[in-house]
């Protein structure tokens, strides 16, 4: 019987089997952030235990709230900067170089097919997109991560998504997921790899394949994972360059993190795309997802475009086809974040910046803030978000707000009619 | 180690999130006592009052599938412990809750769906957790009573009082 991807990188991570089916894998990267690593900071100083296993393998960023907005963030933010100043850990993103960090540290090039990689946030799970087990973890299993360089997981499932056919113009990866997690439930990936297979993820660029496995965690799933190929190694080769003599050659040894033919797997589910309609969320879940055209009459006052999920240079530039030469309507607030100080950079150089500011929105320095409501973009009781965020939970993004999630297609759609739009109307 | 059990109040609901356990505004604390009064919030339930006595004096909570989907955020159980809270009973919990609640100490007690329902209906006021049997027993009525099965490193870690101390004597 062959093994999965999941099942080779556990193998050669394995340290300790301490009973039935968990299994205690090192860990080659372990990600900090300043919300869910201050307490195992403080925690880990309070037991007189206050090292790091590797400073070369913790990577750590301020991107929740930034610029911190009171005297609780600005401890938060000063807890894990003092931290990593006084271990000596390089990779450490302040606010002069900081972003979100799932497009951020990809972007760094920290991830390699078959590495471990944990974080105190859920949406780790996207950093399988490189062929990676990448599982997000509460903060005890931060605090051994940083301490050993070791977590705990039981042995994984698989489940074999295979994408097939060729999506429509103005249908993205982000509609493919929705309609994903609407087929598997919130809880139908618990405890499984989400594995993503097929000729249109095989054609998909890194972005979107981010986007794929950024949201597995909203099906329960532990890690979404792709193939590593071609594509991931002309992503990573400014930073593999030295390992490989050419791409060729890293892509011959990324074969080695795919799954066999002739592995198990828990499920295998196959989806022809080619009449995927762009999708977009209606109640308080992640699976409660319809046709866009079947939410036409939903009014928005906030179109939030940015997030882990969605707010690369790709997503911007596809946003930035329905907004050229347009202004949004006059009841919407359109905020938008680039995830990373590069995604801006580059944003500018396009002139997507401008785009976005001549059609009216707000344009944010990179944050996850408005994601998860703790920063700028906060909801109002009662006001309705179009958000290519990854979770539309009751209160998410402020007490008694409603999220809808789409694409960032769909989004800047939504700001320019004021309603839930098909994009596809505008393009 | 932890004392389990006690009166229990019931969250007859699946998929009860993180962030209706506790809202993302608070996760600027950085101590977890600071998290107590905030507990359950943003709980979408009909008739749930997060300000109601049944909650303060709960140890137990039962309700049914996907209990603490969505963020990794750890706070999602130390509002719990912090209220004295340290055991959950579901039909299934998400992977993040779960282990998060085995790392504290904690319980995450999966039954199944049909002792669920039976839970929900009887509503017994307290439950009593016998670790070293595997069973949950109803003072109120000794007619209920289930096993559960703990995988053996969750017990595990419960018995060394959580993951760090377990990772600090193993590894």
């Amino acid at each position: 019987m062959g093994k999965t991807i999941t099942e080779k990188i556990f193998d050669s991570h394995h340290r300790d089997n301490p009973a039935g089916e968990t299994v205690v894998l090192d860990i080659d990267v372990v990600m900090c952030h300043e919300i869910t690593t201050p307490i195992a900071i403080n925690d880990l100083l309070e037991r007189g235990m206050d090292r790091v296993f590797d400073a070369s393998k913790i990577k750590a960023v301020i991107d929740h709230v930034t610029p911190s907005k009171d005297s609780k963030t600005a401890t938060q933010s000063k807890i894990i900067r003092d931290w990593a100043k006084r271990h000596k850990i390089k990779d450490f993103f302040d606010i002069d170089a900081n972003g979100v960090c799932h497009a951020l540290f990809p972007e760094k090039g920290f991830i390699r097919p078959g590495y471990t990689v944990i974080m105190g946030d859920s949406h780790t799970c996207t950093h399988g997109a490189f062929g990676a087990f990448a599982a997000g973890v509460g903060t005890t299993d931060l605090e051994v991560g940083i301490l050993k360089g070791v977590c705990s997981f039981r042995k994984p499932a698989t489940i074999k998504i295979t994408i097939s056919g060729t999506l429509q113009t103005g249908v993205y990866a982000k509609d493919v997921i929705l309609h994903i997690i609407k087929t598997l439930t919130v809880k139908g990936a618990t405890d499984k790899i989400i594995e993503f297979v097929g000729p249109v993820v095989d054609a998909m660029s890194m972005e979107s394949r981010m986007t794929l496995c950024n949201m597995a965690i909203e099906a329960g799933g532990t890690c979404g994972v792709c193939m590593p190929d071609r594509v991931t190694a002309e992503y990573l080769w400014p930073h593999i360059q030295s390992d490989y003599a050419t791409i060729d050659q890293a892509v011959e040894e990324f074969r080695k993190w795919h799954s066999d033919a002739n592995a198990a797997y828990a499920q295998t589910i196959d989806f022809d795309v080619s009449d995927l309609s762009p999708q977009v969320t209606y109640g308080y879940k992640p699976d409660e997802v319809k046709n866009i055209s079947d939410m036409s009459d939903t009014i928005v006052d906030q179109v939030y475009i940015g997030s882990c999920t969605n707010g690369r240079i790709e997503d911007l530039r596809e946003a930035a086809k329905i907004l050229k030469g347009k202004t949004i309507d006059p009841n919407v607030r359109g905020i938008m974040s680039p995830a990373t100080p590069l995604v801006y950079s580059q944003a500018m150089k396009e002139g997507i910046i401008e785009t976005f500011m001549s059609a009216g929105f707000c344009v944010t320095n990179p944050t996850c803030g408005a994601c998860l409501g703790m920063s700028n973009g906060v909801l109002a009781e009662g006001e309705v978000c179009a958000s290519t965020t990854n979770r539309n939970f009751n209160g998410r993004m402020g007490k008694g707000g409603m999220v809808h999630l789409m694409s960032p297609l769909s989004a800047a759609a939504a700001a320019v009619t004021g309603r839930i739009t098909d994009p596809r109307k505008l393009l | 180690m932890k004392m389990f059990g006690g009166s229990c109040i019931f969250l007859d609901r699946n998929d009860i999130n993180t962030d209706e356990i506790i809202p993302a505004k608070y996760l600027t604390e950085n101590s977890k006592l600071a998290l107590k009064p905030y507990i359950l919030e943003d709980l979408k339930l009909d008739g749930f009052d997060p300000q109601s006595d049944e909650l303060r004096q709960a140890r137990v909570i039962v309700t049914r599938q996907n209990f603490g989907c969505g963020s990794s955020r750890e706070h999602a159980v130390w509002v719990f412990e912090v209220n004295d809270i340290n055991v959950v009973i579901a039909s299934s919990f998400a992977r993040i809750f779960r282990q998060n609640m085995f790392n504290c100490g904690m319980l995450a007690l999966e039954l199944s769906e049909a002792d669920i329902d039976t839970l929900m209906t009887e509503r017994p006021a307290t439950l009593d957790i016998d670790l070293q049997n595997s069973l949950i027993t109803s003072k109120d009525t000794n007619a209920i009573q289930f096993t559960f099965t703990l995988n053996g490193f969750d017990r595990d870690l419960v018995a060394s009082g959580g993951w760090l101390a377990y990772a600090d004597k193993n590894y």
